[in-house]
């Protein structure tokens, strides 16, 4: 093996050989720490306990179902903010004084602490999946309009140019150079509103106790079924993670070359 | 050289001349009317759209009460300590992720991938850990702010040029020297960036945690307002709490821009 290549794997390799040996290392460490008695087994479970728990949790707590419910949610809240903030930007962009007098109320309703109206919504919409779709719908739409503003004010003036001297009509215009040079970026926006709105999906089934993986976690708890509990936050954040990284990549490969 | 001789013209409020102005007037006094309107109809439950005058009268009543400050006092008491141990150790991590390349690589896509997750989920453990009391809460609103913090301490810490590093160690700084002579200054934007995010997640993972399980605290008196339907209360509470939000992220936007207002009128 030459040098070159013997570099290359270990600039590649022992860094995620580092990061996972580190977080090995700590489950070890956990699980002897509780064994000698030094962290208390009935507040921390044992790794091995939680990882023995996986597999009851995903065939009596029927998984595949509630995480069919929680993607649903977060499919119908996905879908409303991608269509509805694609639609509202585009008609802010469309029309200037309108961007200019409520875009900065926009941006202010993305940092807001939106999910905090969650009592609110409940007294509007009932114990039922659309408080949550509706507050995973808060949480996702400001970044999708704020990102579809930028994405069509942001095309270069150049290729509008080039539609002008074909005399495209202004919907000419906009479906063959506005919307695709801009796509890129609303997709970013979609993909912020997307992470944002599972967040409160799963966040707001815990709060209220309903719906699909939050609820699983709070009725483990309340059942004080500790490795269960573990292991069904380990399994969301798992879910998060993948969700995270195919969204991504759905971003870079939309994302043209260079 | 300060900049002489100009005088910044006096904000304008003349709605003729300043059509955004007026744009954004029209749209709040039809967005009351219309809410007033749909109180009055009869349309929805009159408890779910309560009239502009019942939440004006609850945010007058829930302004003038001691007891909203004693739990106002309680909530900034948990975000504070959560800031003080999550944006410390945030920024500890972050300091030695930025300043290593093996180490950023090996453990910094864990925290980039941690941190959007939902954090409320993790509330049955920390019950479990520090109780029902304050502690969890606190507990919630470290965790929370602890991602941005670390993950811009480190973005900061490998944006800092080369040369300023090179300074310090010619003058032969140690490691405490370095950091708080040449690190902390340098990258002191992106540390206040993340402050910021951080306050406002910090106030979230707070609230979330005071509205599941507790006594005392705004997200109970949020909570209190829900389970005794009383919604001008609710809706008061509501305002009440953004303002707040708005104004500390504001302050601490503010603090971070000292230092450029000081450099632009020396």
């Amino acid at each position: 093996m030459s040098a070159a290549v013997q570099h290359r794997l270990i600039e590649r390799w022992l860094p995620a050989l580092l990061g996972f040996g580190t977080l090995i290392v700590f489950l070890v460490a956990v699980e002897v720490l509780i064994r000698v008695g030094l962290i208390n087994r009935y507040i921390v479970p044992l790794p091995t306990q939680i990882a023995a728990a996986f597999g009851r949790v995903v065939v009596d707590e029927d998984i595949v179902g509630r995480f069919r419910l929680t993607f649903i949610e977060s499919f119908a809240a996905g879908a409303m903010i991608t269509i509805i903030g694609v639609l509202v930007g585009m008609l802010l962009y469309r029309f200037p004084l309108w961007r200019r007098a409520t875009e900065t109320w926009v941006a202010a309703l993305a940092s807001a602490p939106t999910v905090l109206m969650y009592p609110l919504f409940l007294v509007i919409f009932g114990r039922s999946a659309w408080t949550i779709i509706m507050m995973g719908f808060v949480a996702g739409f400001p970044p999708v309009v704020l990102k579809t503003i930028e994405g069509l004010v942001t095309t270069r003036s150049v290729l509008v140019n080039v539609g002008r001297s074909l005399n495209l009509s202004s919907v000419q215009l906009f479906t063959k150079i506005l919307f695709p040079a801009a796509l890129p970026t609303i997709f970013t926006g979609v993909r912020l509103g997307l992470i944002f709105t599972l967040i409160n999906v799963v966040g707001v089934e815990f709060l209220i106790n309903f719906g699909g993986l939050g609820q699983l976690i709070n009725d483990l708890a309340e059942r004080y079924d500790l490795p269960g509990t573990y292991a069904a936050i380990f399994f969301v954040i798992l879910v998060s993670i993948l969700f995270f990284i195919a969204i991504e990549k759905a971003e870079r490969w939309l994302r043209p070359a260079g | 050289m300060a900049e002489t001789g100009r005088l910044s013209a006096a904000p304008s409020f003349n709605l003729r001349a300043d059509p955004v102005l007026a744009l954004r007037v029209a749209i709040i006094i039809a967005v009351l009317v219309l809410w007033q309107a749909v109180a009055a109809s009869g349309l929805l439950y009159r408890d779910v759209v309560p009239s502009l005058f019942a939440i004006g009268g609850a945010l007058v009543k829930l302004l003038t009460s001691p007891e909203y400050y004693r739990n106002l006092g309680v909530t900034a008491g948990e975000v504070g300590a959560a800031l003080l141990i999550g944006g410390l150790s945030g920024l500890v991590v972050g300091l030695i992720l930025g300043g290593s390349r093996l180490l950023a690589r090996a453990y910094e896509p864990y925290l980039y991938y941690l941190g959007p997750t939902p954090k409320i989920i993790f509330f049955p453990i920390m019950i479990m850990w520090f109780g029902v009391g304050p502690g969890s809460k606190v507990a919630m609103g470290a965790i929370s702010c602890f991602f941005p913090i670390a993950l811009s301490a480190a973005a900061g810490m490998r944006q800092i040029e080369p040369i300023l590093i090179r300074v310090g160690k010619s003058f032969r700084a140690n490691t405490w020297q370095m950091v708080s002579k040449i690190y902390l200054p340098a990258m002191r934007h992106p540390i206040i960036n993340g402050v910021r995010l951080g306050l406002g997640v910090a106030i979230i993972g707070t609230l979330l945690a005071e509205t599941k399980l507790s006594n005392q605290g705004l997200g109970f008196l949020i909570i209190q307002a829900y389970s005794l339907f009383d919604m001008p209360r609710m809706y008061a509470m509501l305002i009440a709490l953004f303002m707040i939000a708005i104004a500390a992220n504001a302050v601490v936007g503010w603090v971070g821009n000292l230092d450029r207002v000081k450099a632009g009128a020396s």
